[in-house]
């Protein structure tokens, strides 16, 4: 392994990587599904629900929830690769 | 059994173990106070986070405002929910590493200047008490209608009993207590929910049932779009609101939950920072769901709610209608004298609240004085819906005393944190970081419970004497946390050369931008006394989406005046560089 500080910051712009994935999703399935793109996906159905309300009244928050334990997963898989895991 | 006696033994039973709790729990350090010692597990305080959050707001009013607004209301279920993978991702873990009480001690660290810790300190105060003056009076409509005591008398009981545990315990005392007052509001809230939807689509599981067939073979929500077309609403699943302001308002309470300080401190309690990514992932597994439920019991009553009263003889409706009616929360006005009731699109009144004369119509309804003349007969309180709901459905009465406790226990749940933050801010960042710091710990302890004390009484003159604009403000508060602490802890946090002169200068402006739009634009205290016209709003965007446009003015303002001043000094560099990296932890310090 590389010098405290090298391993610190290759650490760090890991975390960042997965940071931008997870708030990519976060942002669509949120402002993109929910609000920005809900008129085109109300075109199409969920069961009783139109697409886009589905996306804004239930889809969006079973999607954070997801991505929250999705993250706890990745960061303990990084923090054990680094040897910060205690 | 009654209601009322069933009322009494669920209160009476939850109420005890509470207290119980409490007692168990006290707090003997300042640590114990402020972060409940730092060895609460994730799960627990997940339990004690989604209990602090979900307010008597989230849990008598959410579902009733969405019953009315439709796709509308999505904005706090969306709102309320993704702050809380902001917070896991971008706030709570470093928090912890950083391993200090408040969230002042972050900013007045981390940008090294006491003038910054004030700063935060003022926004903590404002937001806290912004939104717990609004709680307390919520606590003592609960109590008012439940135990059928009047409101004032409804806050101080209310006051009392956050009082003990507040001030016995801390935050120790605090989050045991939340965990049992968790158990109690999602079970009151989830029992009638499965009743309901049993009865109306045939699915027990509430989330399904909302997109599932009613009688009939049509889908729920479609029945529901055409019956709000055929009465002159706008479709359920249409919304009124432009898609900017739906935008801006959802990214405003994102941001603004993440930045509230009473949900921050507590990932200060547990022992790690793992546990603190955990502990956020429980804590929105909790909330989330109640937070899909409210929906479909909004989509339930809504539908209930219709079916129920449109055109039908007032002599033929149901008891709980009178019942209502009695409390002044449903008006009704025989407008075309036919008996019947016209519920349709548009305000009944000529005003907000109906008021009431002391007489009886011809069918022996409550004659108001205040009717206006357009089709529409009747004002429904959205309060009602989720008190009301068990009712409509003809449930047990035990089911109903259910729904009475847990709205107890989510209104006082959420009143006790707020309120130790606020005694926190003062005793801690005030008084121990600033003006005596060779306070003893006893004296700190004994700091804190007097603030508390003194905040239990001033959110009881809000509760007791509520200023006019009370109401109208709580929903603000997440703006102003938007403004001032999201972008100065994020910023603190992911741009290294973010310095003290930036962070002040954009909490700074951030926040004063976002009072003056919301006092022009809400309670109108500027020129005249009517609040500024929608049409005047800056872009499109209502006060409470302002948050989002101030939250952006902070961080340009912060970024610019940062790279305009010298660099933050060397150990503050390296405190960043420590938090971003998860081991060694330890334990939350003073020092």
């Amino acid at each position: 392994m590389a010098s405290k500080k090298e391993k610190a910051s290759a650490y760090w712009k890991e975390n960042i990587k997965y940071l931008t994935i997870l708030l990519i999703i976060w942002f669509l399935v949120s402002f993109g599904a929910g609000i920005l793109f809900r008129e085109n996906l109300n075109e199409f159905r969920l069961g009783g629900f139109k697409l886009g309300f589905w996306f804004a009244q239930q889809g969006s928050i079973y999607v954070f929830v997801i991505l929250i334990f999705i993250y706890v997963r990745l960061m303990n898989r990084l923090d054990k690769k680094y040897g910060y895991d205690e | 059994m009654s209601v009322q006696v069933w009322t009494w033994i669920l209160v009476g039973i939850t109420f005890s173990l509470y207290f119980g709790i409490a007692i168990w729990a006290r707090a003997g350090s300042t640590k114990e106070f402020y972060v409940a010692g730092g060895g609460v597990s994730p799960l627990a305080n997940g339990m004690a986070t989604a209990a602090d959050w979900m307010s008597a707001a989230s849990f008598i009013s959410m579902a009733g405002i969405i019953s009315f607004a439709g796709y509308d209301g999505s904005v706090y279920l969306m709102g309320w929910t993704g702050g809380y993978v902001l917070l896991a991702l971008l706030l709570a873990p470093y928090l912890r590493k950083f391993g200090k009480f408040t969230v002042p001690d972050f900013i007045g660290d981390r940008y090294y200047s006491n003038t910054a810790r004030t700063v935060a300190i003022l926004c903590a105060l404002i937001v806290s008490f912004t939104y717990v003056a609004g709680q307390m009076r919520g606590v003592g409509i609960v109590f008012s209608q439940f135990l059928q005591v009047d409101i004032t008398l409804g806050v101080f009981i209310g006051m009392a009993v956050v009082l003990v545990f507040a001030f016995l315990g801390g935050m120790k005392g605090i989050t045991y207590t939340q965990v049992a007052q968790y158990c109690v509001l999602i079970f009151a809230f989830m029992v009638p929910a499965f009743f309901i939807s049993m009865q109306m689509t045939g699915n027990p599981i509430p989330q399904l049932g909302m997109g599932g067939k009613v009688e009939g073979g049509t889908f729920l929500l479609d029945k529901l779009d055409a019956l709000h077309t055929q009465l002159g609403f706008n479709e359920y699943t249409g919304g009124t609101k432009s898609t900017w302001d739906v935008f801006a308002i959802t990214l405003a309470l994102m941001a603004g939950t993440a930045g509230l300080p009473h949900v921050i401190v507590r990932f200060f309690t547990v022992p790690k920072v793992k546990d603190a990514r955990k502990s956020a992932g429980y804590a929105l597994l909790l909330i989330a769901i109640l937070y899909t439920t409210a929906p479909a019991i909004a989509v339930f009553s809504r539908t209930n709610l219709i079916e129920t009263v449109s055109n039908k003889e007032y002599n033929t409706i149901p008891e709980w209608f009178k019942n209502w009616e009695n409390t002044g929360l449903i008006a009704w006005t025989d407008k075309n004298k036919d008996g019947k009731i016209q519920y349709v699109a548009g305000s009944a009144l000529s005003s907000k609240k109906p008021e009431f004369t002391n007489k009886r119509g011809s069918n022996g309804e409550r004659l108001i004085s205040n009717a206006n003349n357009a089709a529409n007969e009747l004002y429904v309180d959205r309060d009602i819906m989720v008190l009301a709901n068990p009712e409509i459905a003809n449930l047990p009465n035990w089911v109903i005393a259910l729904v009475a406790a847990g709205g107890l226990a989510a209104a006082l749940s959420t009143a006790a944190g707020l309120l130790l933050v606020i005694s926190t801010s003062i005793s801690h960042d005030l008084i121990k970081k600033q003006l005596k710091p060779d306070i003893s710990e006893k004296g700190e302890l004994l700091a804190a419970r007097i603030a508390i004390l003194v905040a239990i009484i001033i959110a009881g003159i809000f509760g007791i004497y509520p200023p006019g604009f009370v109401a109208a403000v709580v929903a603000l508060a997440f703006g102003l946390a938007a403004a001032s602490f999201f972008p100065a802890i994020v910023l603190g946090i992911f741009d290294k050369r973010m310095n003290k002169e930036g962070a002040i200068a954009g909490m700074i402006v951030g926040i004063s931008l976002m009072l003056f739009y919301m006092i022009k634009y809400k309670t109108g205290l500027i020129g005249v006394m009517d609040p500024r016209p929608a049409n005047e709003w800056w872009f499109g965007t209502s006060p409470e989406g302002f948050g989002t446009v101030a939250m952006l003015v902070n961080v340009v303002v912060s970024i610019i005046v940062s790279r305009a001043t010298p660099a933050p000094p060397e150990k503050v560099q390296e405190i960043v560089e420590s938090i971003r990296i998860p081991s060694g932890a330890g334990e939350a310090t003073s020092h």
